[in-house]
């Protein structure tokens, strides 16, 4: 399946500023013979699984009150499903990490990341949690969170405006969507 | 001041006097705490505001800020050091002040100073097995004496605590929680802490017996990276630290900078701050009374406070750029003009939030369950806020004067007439209606001031470099959660030597085992959320 | 006003003229019971939509609208979701009430939901002590919250079981007394001959002062059993983190999930039939034309018509309230509920003894 074939919403293919990374990524799965046609079973999961991501609430710092905002009455990410925020994170399916982490804070994310459910995302939100942001020299200060989580989407900001937090969500429904749910280890050659 | 000048001698004669911004007293170690009681008990100095430590270099050395709670306005200053690196240690004062608790656990994380006879001597902010003193102007912050560590350890259950004995130090172990205690985690990642705390609670069925709260979780080590910053530099890191006041916090750093290099702000500036400031005020007490209701599971109105506060950040995008962090104050004034649209925006907003106001009395504070829930529940006492050193909104609750907009008014805070909100209750529902009262006295400060911006510069003229001149300098504002302070020491360099926060939300944490002690776990939730602590301005 | 006890008769002369007896029953067991599955996944999930849409639009905000037309999808994404997330197997847990606490709270809502009589002959269960026999059933919920809590081998879990116990069987006092003063008034337990009892006027107006109190006594009890709005400590979201059922991920906490919108839903319909005449329409005695109208709506749009106005009141209380705690939940139970629902069944026998009752 193309990229393309990817239907979001209200945003059409061309208008998604970043299409590079998931073609990349479909390259790689084909290169190494992972063909990736996807059926009409992985189809269905993927839509449900995309469209029901529910966020654990984890915020540590500024980027958590736009968190918030974005589920106020403005925004309302309530509107893809979102809304359900679970607070144990064996019943939540993306993290997304809004703010600093700092040294004493790093094992707790870590455990928190491994309580959770497979298939779960990472979604780092804010300058800091890409790269320690305005604090990166600090001494205690972790430079990004992917030093030791796997991050699916990076959105930048500081903090990142609502619809940029929402922006990022629909690109993770993209990359769910990619994915080849059933039979995983069946290889499938692609049709020229 | 003359009088205490010689009351001082007269009890410590090896005292050094010196009139600075607030009078400056030093002494020797052995000296403190026999004036430190002269002041606290004889003179009535029974707020401790800071408690800073220094390393100067051949010295370690403690500054404490202290004022009285009749009278917030005068300041004294008193300071020591030991010039001993190796094995630093001061008497404490936390018998004195509880405030000093807490704050003297901070020096000894940043610097390695040990208080004898402090009964908790544990790092505060760093983890048990952090190797150096980050403060001190030696420490070498390489990632390899101190790597990323990813292990989850337990924490320790005993606490230590040094009593002088002959020559030298005996360590006496203490038991922080018995071993049959019940002691759950509240926190970390808990959605009701209003940011990352942790609180470890030994509980008896729903009864809190005792609550050891460790905060550190988001500890950025701001406070060392300003020293290497200039000081337009460090200004963007005071809209981090309580980000929902971060307009008030960088007016307050500005106005330190500002009146230590004689930089004089135009009055169109000053009032564009002022009004700026209350905006933001009512925005933090929107927020904080938003949270406390989602904290009691009432939702619908987390999503109204929220909704009325888009509203002014709508304003702040116009004219500041952003809607969280603004950066919007610079040194010698304001980044940018208001935007045309501001006054008339303002002005539209107004009835609004009053009318938002009454919806929120209707929805919320009248209801029996809410009131039930509030009233009685986490009583704070006159005496407790005073030894703690809570200002804001929840010492105004329990009955004292700190409003530092009428105390030492700043800004065009002098021009206009509002009222100061004071209670006696000292119990969540006073603290819940401080912060909704003081949203209509916001109100009415904008209301004053937004027809009668005067014409003019919106931003004094300053040197590129700015240099401070040698010294000392304070500087106070009144935040949404209470005093929030700097003291820079500067060596007339463009870099400032030393630069520390006052937080105010430290006080708050530092109350929390006082008053929730019996309560119940659904107290501690509606305490926390009327006391309304922002975690990165205790952490910085 | 139809009867579709004429369709399931003929089902079942259909099938005993045609099969032996044994195959007879069987199929129409394994039928009956795949018809209660099914109705229970798809009211589930029409709740869990309904929930979401009319809390967003109390709190001014849209709720779930991108997944299909007005997101009459969301659920059967999240049901999809729910389905294929890994069921964590954790260590140091009683392994095997870990694994049963949430089929005890499925199969008590089950078991109730088979007595509700959906519409005029759709009845599944209906015997004598139809009453009392969904109270019990009913109350087997408590035991898998309690196995959920102490079975998780973690103290927030503990702590949230703990209440709920508490909380459910304080409650469970009240509900009942409040049902038991309609049977006073009806004079059977068995739900059947309360509906037909209701057929000129609902008991609600029947029994005038003791029913409405009653009624009222049992909305809040009936509230407070399913865990919900202003009783929600159990799993107090923002005090506990998730409550009793922190541990659970995957289908077993999708359980716990779908069985409290149900529990919601079997209060809301015990209401209906004992107070507001289950799937009788409204009549009032002389006006035959406007009865005659009333009888024209199936009874089953009555039946749903009536638990939705009633789920709705129970949406309105919980998005608008605060939460109790827990001491003032049992004092609401023990020193004001228990005292007015006991001399209110008082004032009902004395009422059906006089004969003051419409």
């Amino acid at each position: 399946m193309e990229v393309k074939d990817i239907k979001i919403k209200g945003i059409p293919y061309d208008e998604f500023k970043d299409n590079d990374t998931l073609e990349k990524y479909v390259e790689e799965l084909r290169a190494n013979g992972v063909g990736i046609i996807t059926g009409v079973l992985d189809d269905i999961i993927n839509w449900g699984r995309s469209n029901s991501l529910w966020p654990l609430t984890f915020a540590t710092s500024c980027c958590g009150i736009e968190f918030m905002a974005v589920g106020a009455a403005r925004y309302d990410f309530a509107r893809f499903g979102f809304e359900v925020t679970r607070n144990s994170p064996r019943q939540a399916d993306v993290i997304i990490v809004a703010g600093t982490i700092v040294d004493k804070m790093a094992p707790v994310l870590k455990r928190l990341y491994d309580q959770m459910a497979e298939p779960k995302y990472v979604i780092a939100m804010g300058s800091c949690a890409i790269s320690g942001g305005p604090f990166c020299n600090s001494y205690c200060v972790v430079n990004g969170v992917d030093e030791f989580l796997p991050v699916d989407v990076y959105v930048p900001g500081c903090p990142p405006k609502p619809e940029a937090l929402l922006y990022g969500m629909m690109q993770l429904q993209r990359k769910v969507k990619m994915e080849r749910f059933m039979f995983k280890d069946k290889e499938v050659k692609e049709n020229e | 001041m003359e009088n205490i000048k010689e009351l001082i001698l007269a009890k410590v004669p090896d005292a050094v006097i010196e009139d600075k911004q607030y009078l400056t007293v030093t002494v020797k170690p052995e000296d403190l705490r026999t004036l430190a009681k002269m002041l606290r008990y004889d003179e009535g100095f029974d707020y401790l505001i800071q408690l800073t430590g220094v390393d100067y270099g051949d010295s370690l050395g403690v500054v404490y800020l202290l004022t009285k709670s009749e009278d917030m306005a005068g300041c004294i200053v008193m300071k020591t050091a030991t010039a001993d690196k190796e094995n630093p240690t001061l008497p404490t004062v936390s018998d004195m002040w509880e405030a000093a608790n807490w704050n003297e656990r901070e020096v000894y994380d940043y610097f390695g100073v040990i208080f004898i006879n402090h009964p908790d001597m544990r790092h505060l902010f760093l983890t048990e097995r952090w190797k150096g003193y980050p403060l001190r102007k030696d420490y070498d912050a390489g990632r390899d004496v101190n790597p990323l560590d990813l292990k989850s350890y337990d924490m320790s259950d005993t606490t230590v605590s040094y009593v002088s004995e002959g020559d030298g130090l005996k360590k006496i172990e203490k038991k922080l929680f018995e071993d049959d205690d019940y002691v759950v985690n509240i926190g970390p990642q808990h959605p009701a802490t209003h940011g990352v705390l942790h609180f470890r609670t030994a509980l008896e069925g729903e009864f809190i017996r005792k609550i050891d709260a460790n905060c550190g979780y988001i500890h950025r080590g701001v406070e060392k990276l300003c020293e290497g910053l200039s000081y337009p530099q460090s200004l963007h890191f005071t809209d981090r630290l309580d980000y929902l006041c971060a307009h008030i916090y960088r007016h307050g750093l500005c106005m330190c900078v500002e009146k230590a290099a004689g930089i004089e702000v135009p009055e169109r500036a000053e009032v564009i701050r002022t009004i700026m400031d209350e905006l933001q005020r009512i925005d933090s007490h929107l927020i904080a009374w938003s949270c406390m209701c989602q904290d009691m599971s009432a939702l619908t109105a987390f999503i109204y406070g929220m909704r009325d506060r888009e509203k002014i950040l709508d304003i702040f995008e116009e004219t500041g750029g952003g809607r969280l962090i603004q950066n919007y104050n610079v040194i010698g004034g304001v980044m940018a003009d208001i935007h045309p649209n501001f006054v008339q925006r303002v002005k539209a907003f107004i009835p609004v939030m009053r009318k938002g106001l009454k919806e929120y009395h209707q929805l919320y504070t009248g209801n029996i369950i809410a009131r039930e829930r509030m009233i009685g529940v986490g009583v704070m006492s006159k005496e407790t806020a005073i030894a703690y050193g809570v200002t804001g909104p929840s010492a105004r609750a329990s009955g004292i004067h700190c409003d530092l907009r009428k105390i030492t008014p700043y800004a065009a805070y002098d021009k206009v007439e509002f009222k100061e909100i004071i209670r006696t209750e000292g119990d969540s529902m006073a603290r819940y209606m401080n912060r909704l009262d003081e949203i209509e006295e916001s109100l009415h400060i904008i209301e004053q001031l937004i027809d009668n911006i005067p014409e003019g510069d919106f931003c004094a003229k300053t040197k590129a470099i700015i240099k401070l001149p040698e010294g000392e300098y304070f500087q106070r504002v009144e935040g949404g959660r209470g005093e929030w302070g700097v003291y820079i020491l500067s060596k007339g360099d463009k870099t400032p030597y030393r630069m520390k926060f006052r937080s105010p939300c430290m006080t708050l944490v530092n109350a929390m085992d006082t008053i929730s002690r019996g309560g119940k776990i659904a107290d501690l939730i509606t305490i926390g959320g009327s006391m309304d602590y922002i975690i990165p301005d205790i952490d910085r | 006003m139809f009867d579709f006890s004429i369709w399931t008769n003929w089902i079942d002369q259909f099938l005993r003229t045609n099969l032996p007896e044994f195959w007879a029953l069987a199929i129409e067991f394994v039928v009956v019971g795949v018809i209660i599955l099914a109705l229970y996944c798809v009211i589930a999930l029409a709740l869990i939509y309904f929930e979401r849409k009319i809390c967003a639009f109390f709190q001014c905000r849209l709720g779930p609208n991108r997944v299909g037309p007005y997101g009459v999808f969301q659920s059967v994404a999240d049901m999809l979701k729910m389905l294929i997330k890994e069921i964590i197997p954790i260590n140091h847990t009683d392994k095997f009430l870990f694994y049963l606490a949430p089929f005890f709270v499925i199969i008590a809502s089950l078991l109730a939901f088979g007595a509700i009589p959906w519409g005029n002959g759709l009845q599944i269960l209906d015997f004598n002590i139809g009453i009392f026999y969904i109270l019990s059933v009913s109350s087997l919920g408590v035991i898998g919250i309690l196995l959920a809590g102490w079975a998780s081998n973690n103290k927030y879990s503990m702590i949230g079981a703990m209440r709920s116990g508490a909380q459910l069987i304080s409650y469970e006092l009240s509900a009942g007394l409040a049902l038991m003063t309609i049977v006073v008034l009806s004079g059977s337990m068995q739900l059947s001959t309360m509906i037909e009892g209701q057929k000129d006027c609902w008991y609600l107006f029947q029994g005038h002062i003791p029913a409405v109190i009653a009624f009222i006594i049992y909305l809040i009890a009936g509230h407070a059993e399913t865990n919900r709005g202003p009783f929600d400590l159990p799993e107090a979201e923002s005090e506990l983190a998730a409550g009793y059922h922190t541990e659970y991920s995957g289908l077993q906490f999708g359980f716990f999930y779908l069985a409290e919108y149900l529990n919601m839903f079997i209060i809301a319909s015990i209401a209906t039939t004992v107070f507001l005449g289950g799937w009788m329409p409204f009549h009032v005695t002389g006006l035959d034309g406007f009865n005659a109208v009333m009888d024209y709506i199936p009874s089953v749009i009555w039946f749903f018509g009536k638990v939705f106005v009633l789920m709705m009141l129970s949406l309105w209380v919980r998005w608008t309230f605060p939460r109790l705690r827990i001491d003032h939940l049992l004092n609401l139970e023990w020193k004001y509920l228990l005292p007015i629902n006991m001399v209110n069944l008082l004032v009902m026998v004395l009422v059906v003894i006089y004969g003051w009752y419409f």
